[in-house]
């Protein structure tokens, strides 16, 4: 992926938490209020879902046309 | 007159005479029932419209209902859709067979009684089976056989759960059943097999990769959701769907991304999205239901849309693997515009489709006060934007690939695909006519600064963990085990290993039986034999002798 890219996903990625400071996240619970609280917990379920979905991968993984032998 | 004529005979009507018909007629009535039904749709009113008997049963083939009319509205669309998208491509059996299936699943929307339903139930599952079939060669034959043997399964315990019903209550009324009954218990099962939960939720992915490129437009459409309208009408509120959907969720994230076939990712979303309906038909407040009702809506036409931009990629490419694909942006604009339209809607972005009902849901989860609900939901938000926002637009129409100099879509493909981007697009950015659609009023607001923040934050953020663990997701041309492996594998294993057994057995009984009879046979041989002590001749003087000691001995014993 292109360094521009990158850069402009970046900007995207602060602009999205850096708006909370003029809207505030109107959480209902006690913890989905505080500043970020999404974004870190978007990225910490990304990160555990890729790491459970690559062990299940290694275990469950077969070569394509595993089914017509 | 056309007041309470039952929408599913239009398309059943009409699918009748396109089979009669040849060239631009025969194309004209495809496209017009469809319409047509739209229309019949709309001047159903509510309350029960038609009783009548059958089989000694007294039927209401067709009631009037809102939320029957939100899912024929939506069916009657994709049948249009996906009619102009197949028009050019398709062989006219298989769009006559699609718009029989169409016609069962707005059956089962206007049904009045359980027995209804379930002859609109079963009218799905045969023709969705030659739809399946349609996709030609021995792989959709096998598992388009597969697929019916698990539907027809499923409809017999549906009607055993209905049968019991009526013997015990003797309603076949569609209303809330409990599940404090055998009966209960098998309808709700007959139901989930349709809405393709555990453990029968891998047909999905193994049926409608095989259909045709047009054929798994109409299949993504109409099961699974009939099966949702079912669980609204039938289960609502009933908490045993919650983990069931929670499961079905996060078992199609994973799956998704294992995934390597470009419609096996979409199959396994189709499990992941009606997930999040099963979930909030168990969660069962009013939010919960309208989001379930809207988001099946708003995922018919997402779905819809995406099957179509894979339809055109297999169509146009010839190839299902996504290890085969990418770099088509540039040849196939048209379709990879619709596509990335489509995976967002699906990832439930704002301005989308998706968004303006799955937070419907989540927020029913929120409110209800069960906190695990709503950070399941909320990590299964994340997740499903992996997979649908970044992961299928990424490896099918970018990243490193040649495009094969390919064409984009022809013309009528590529304005179903618009006309289907258009929809996801305007129920995203207005939500206000979906909402008035709903089964109940509702005053929800989708569009707050909080939530899109709180949304963009999140989804955005997973993607970041895509793009920074996207090496450990890479995938090479291989296939996922799941539950089928069972029947596709484990049972012919354990058929071959029964017979090897039953023939090492029998060759072992039959060489110690011979042995046996053999060892006996010379035994007897050589007692009774021509030399035996019994068979040969005797000298007369030797027989005298024993005959005087068989006499003594007599003798003896007769005054002893």
């Amino acid at each position: 992926m292109s360094r521009r890219v990158w850069w402009g996903f970046t900007i995207l990625l602060a602009i999205t938490v850096l708006a909370e400071l003029v809207f505030p996240v109107d959480g209902r619970l006690d913890v989905d209020g505080w500043f970020g609280y999404a974004a870190v917990f978007g990225f910490a379920a990304g990160m555990v879902l890729i790491l459970v979905v690559n062990l299940l991968g290694r275990l469950l993984g077969r070569p394509d046309g595993y089914y017509d032998d | 007159m056309i007041d309470g004529f039952p929408p599913a005979l239009v398309l059943i009507g009409g699918a009748v005479l396109a089979a009669l018909l040849r060239g631009r007629p025969r194309d004209a009535v495809f496209l017009l029932a469809p319409l047509l039904t739209l229309w019949v749709v709309w001047q159903v009113p509510d309350g029960v419209i038609v009783t009548t008997e059958f089989l000694g049963y007294t039927i209401a083939p067709l009631q009037g209902s809102p939320l029957g009319r939100l899912f024929a509205t939506i069916f009657a669309i994709v049948a249009f859709v996906a009619t102009l998208f197949a028009l050019r491509q398709a062989k006219w059996y298989e769009l006559t067979a699609a718009h029989l299936y169409a016609a069962g699943a707005i059956g089962v929307c206007f049904a009045g009684d359980l027995i209804t339903l379930f002859l609109f139930w079963e009218l799905m599952v045969v023709f969705s089976t030659i739809v399946v079939w349609c996709g030609g060669g021995a792989d959709a034959r096998a598992a388009g056989i597969r697929y019916a043997i698990i539907h027809l399964l499923g409809g017999v315990i549906l009607k055993v759960g209905i049968e019991g019903i009526k013997t015990h209550t003797g309603s076949i009324e569609l209303q809330p059943i409990p599940l404090d009954t055998f009966s209960g218990w098998m309808v709700l099962i007959g139901v989930l097999v349709n809405v393709a939960a555990p453990p029968l939720s891998a047909w999905i992915a193994d049926a409608y990769p095989k259909s045709s490129p047009t054929g798994s437009v109409f299949l993504s459409a109409f099961t699974t959701k009939t099966g949702v309208l079912a669980l609204i009408l039938l289960f609502p509120g009933e908490s045993v769907l919650i983990p069931i959907g929670l499961f079905m969720i996060f078992y199609g994230i994973v799956y998704a991304l294992l995934e390597n076939d470009v419609r096996r990712i979409l199959a396994y979303a189709i499990v992941n999205q009606v997930g999040f309906m099963v979930c909030a038909v168990g969660i069962g407040t009013e939010l919960a239901l309208n989001g379930a009702a809207a988001h099946a809506f708003a995922h018919v036409a997402g779905k819809a849309l995406l099957f179509m931009t894979a339809g055109v990629v297999v169509y146009r490419t010839g190839e299902n693997l996504c290890s085969n694909l990418g770099g088509l942006y540039r040849t196939m604009p048209v379709t990879a515009v619709c596509g990335i339209v489509g995976a967002m809607a699906i990832a439930s972005l704002p301005l989308t489709s998706g968004f303006t009902s799955q937070v419907m849901i989540t927020e029913a989860a929120m409110l209800e006060g069960t906190m695990a609900i709503y950070l399941l939901l909320t990590a299964a938000s994340a997740g499903v934007f992996l997979y649908a926002g970044i992961r299928f637009p990424w490896l099918v129409f970018f990243q490193t690939g040649s495009g094969r100099g390919t064409q984009d879509a022809p013309w009528n493909m590529s304005i179903a695909m618009i006309v289907m981007a258009a929809v996801c697009i305007l129920l995203g950015v207005f939500p206000g006519p979906l909402y008035e659609l709903l089964p109940y009023s509702t005053e929800y607001v989708p569009y707050t600064a909080s939530k899109v923040i709180f949304y963009l934050q999140l989804l955005l953020f997973s993607g970041l963990a895509y793009l920074l663990l996207r090496p450990w997701l890479q995938r090479s041309a291989t296939v996922t085990l799941d539950i089928d492996w069972l029947w596709r594998r484990g049972l012919p294993w354990l058929w071959l290993a029964s017979a090897r057994l039953i023939e090492v057995v029998r060759e072992r009984a039959t060489r110690e039986v011979f042995d046996l009879g053999r060892r006996i046979g010379a035994r007897l041989l050589a007692v009774l034999g021509p030399y035996g002590a019994l068979g040969r001749s005797w000298q007369i003087g030797t027989t005298a002798l024993w005959v005087a000691l068989m006499l003594t001995l007599y003798v003896m014993l007769y005054y002893v």
